[in-house]
């Protein structure tokens, strides 16, 4: 059965707020093999003008995907996550994420289509700093195969 | 500074990414979906194998994005489809991915807007990759 598109423009609760540390930053940067100073040393980072370590770039869907988490497991979208094939990724960057930003996600579905037994969903992720600041949107279009 | 007479070195970047890769990046990014860690799930969802995530992918992408940039927060907008899979064998060499850039234009803020190709082997396994970066 199609989604219902009705959900077209639904945002879901912020996420718990996620507190980005030195550490965690440093095991990301190792798993993508990046060794950038200013992901890895405090002062190297001090010195391009930013407040601690900053993060690579596509860290930031570590925050988008909890927002995306909670489309997924909403029982009213009725989303099977076993037939989920992810389709395109875009972020679009204010700033960099960086060590002691504490961050929240709001993800909104902002276009479902049918297409030849399939269904498309595009959903924004707002990824904000304590204040309201926008750091990062990232897009995510989820294509739900057909069974 | 004439944003016209700009240029910017794009030499193409080689990664090598493997099973133990693609344990790292699960690890890191909270990822546990099966089929990039289990041959056995892999196969039964009609995947080749074992496939790299996507995100790891982009990723390495990002990598060559911010040398190129010479900024490591240099990427003001990315975006990739994910056209087909990387397929990791549990070999010791495991998947080669190939990234290329080419410059399309500069913006009238002075970002360079670059068009991307990553490939494995002779798939290409990103469609409509482009990207934005502010060089240093």
């Amino acid at each position: 059965m199609p989604l219902d598109a009705s959900f077209a423009g639904h945002s879901y609760p912020p996420t718990v707020p996620y507190r980005v540390g030195r550490e965690k930053i440093r095991e990301f940067c190792e798993a993508i093999g990046a060794s950038d100073e200013a992901c890895l040393d405090p002062e190297a980072a001090r010195k391009l003008g930013y407040p601690d370590v900053i993060a690579p770039p596509t860290f930031a869907i570590v925050l988008t995907n909890s927002g995306v988490r909670l489309l997924v497991e909403d029982p009213d979208l009725g989303l099977d996550f076993s037939r989920v094939v992810h389709g395109d990724q875009r972020f679009a960057y204010h700033r960099p994420i960086h060590a002691g930003d504490v961050l929240v996600c709001v993800s909104t579905i902002e276009e479902i289509t049918s297409r030849g037994g399939h269904d498309f969903l595009v959903v924004r992720s707002d990824v904000t700093a304590e204040g309201g600041e926008l750091v990062v949107t990232g897009w995510s279009r989820l294509v739900v195969r057909g069974e | 500074m004439e944003p016209a007479e700009r240029t910017l070195d794009l030499p193409d970047r080689t990664f090598r990414v493997t099973r133990l890769d693609l344990v790292k990046y699960a690890g890191a990014s909270g990822d546990f979906n099966p089929i990039h860690w289990n041959d056995r799930f892999a196969a039964a969802v009609g995947l080749p194998g074992v496939i790299a995530h996507g995100l790891l992918t982009m990723a390495l992408v990002g990598r060559a994005l911010t040398e190129w940039a010479g900024n490591p927060a240099g990427i003001v907008d990315f975006n990739v489809r994910f056209a087909r899979p990387v397929a990791v064998p549990d070999t010791d060499e495991g998947a080669e991915l190939v990234v290329r850039a080419a410059l399309r234009q500069w913006t009238d803020e002075g970002y360079a807007v670059l068009d991307l190709t990553a490939t494995c082997g002779t798939d290409k396994v990103l469609s409509q990759a482009r990207a934005t970066v502010r060089p240093s």
